[in-house]
């Protein structure tokens, strides 16, 4: 009977990337907050994960007990560069926010909710972790007993 | 590792500010300076803020959503300033008028305290980012 880390990890790994990527997206709202015209931006979290647990958009999924996350080429460049992109492109999970409040200058994000979005994503992140943190703990138990 | 990325875009937010504190200051520092014309009277400066999407588009898997910051341009501000009339002031015209500055004072204040809590997010933004880097490189090692 074969290990697969994979598997034994769960679905831990993929949130956490998509966490990372949330992240990202929440980032650049914060950043352009005084920017005119700027569209916030959401990630469709559950869209998202529920892809990543397909292995992307169902290809290159065979060979993977949990279907996981597979290494997919997200660029043209990707082959050339030699440095090929891990993990799921979020882009078409991007959503724009509905705005609570209509500004003057077209911006559409709102700072407090933003930094509450930022903060929510970061503590799941961190639950993330724990989990993960949790699994090899236990797997270090059972390698080293 | 994709969330490299918030260090440029959260950097890029925090000197787009650091850019708005500095017209912030340099407008209060001229409100009350006058000239002997209206035209070399001093200007109220406003940077332009636009999202970048281009620089960073493709290369993250968010694609184009991290949209770092940059400063486009300064612009002067339009609004006339006020002619006083003060012979005695050595930059006095030929009328007497001197020419003081557009700076709306109380409207650069919370010009500032906007900027200033914007650099409070995008420093926070780093903060805690970095602080969760490290636990992720720190994972496993408990």
């Amino acid at each position: 009977m074969s290990f697969n880390l994979d598997s034994y990890l769960g679905i831990q790994p993929d949130a956490l990337e998509v966490y990372s990527q949330r992240a990202d997206v929440l980032a650049a709202n914060i950043a352009n907050a005084d920017t005119p015209g700027y569209l916030a931006k959401d990630i469709d979290f559950r869209a998202a994960l529920s892809a990543a647990g397909q292995g992307g958009d169902g290809e290159g999924a065979s060979g993977s007990a949990g279907g996981s996350l597979q290494p997919r080429i997200t660029s043209p460049d990707d082959l050339g560069a030699g440095s090929p992109q891990h993990g799921l492109s979020t882009e078409q999970f991007l959503k724009y926010r509905v705005p609570l409040a209509p500004s003057l200058d077209g911006n559409t994000v709102d700072s407090q909710m933003e930094e509450s979005a930022f903060a929510e994503n970061n503590v799941r992140y961190e639950a993330a972790l724990t989990f993960i943190e949790g699994d090899f703990s236990n797997l270090n138990t059972v390698i080293s007993d | 590792m994709a969330i490299t990325n918030i260090f440029d875009i959260a950097g890029s937010g925090m000197s787009a500010e650091s850019v708005r504190l500095n017209t912030v200051a340099s407008n209060l520092a001229n409100a009350d300076s006058v000239s002997n014309s209206p035209q070399s009277a001093y200007k109220a400066r406003y940077p332009v803020f636009q999202a970048v999407q281009d620089a960073l588009a493709g290369a993250g898997p968010t694609g184009a959503a991290d949209a770092s910051v940059k400063v486009d341009g300064i612009v002067q501000s339009t609004t006339p300033g006020t002619a006083s009339y003060d012979p005695g002031n050595p930059l006095a015209d030929a009328n007497g008028y001197v020419y003081s500055s557009n700076v709306n004072t109380v409207e650069q204040m919370a010009d500032m305290i906007s900027a200033s809590r914007s650099y409070q997010n995008d420093a926070d933004v780093l903060n805690t980012s970095k602080q969760l880097m490290l636990d992720t490189l720190k994972l496993g090692q408990s």
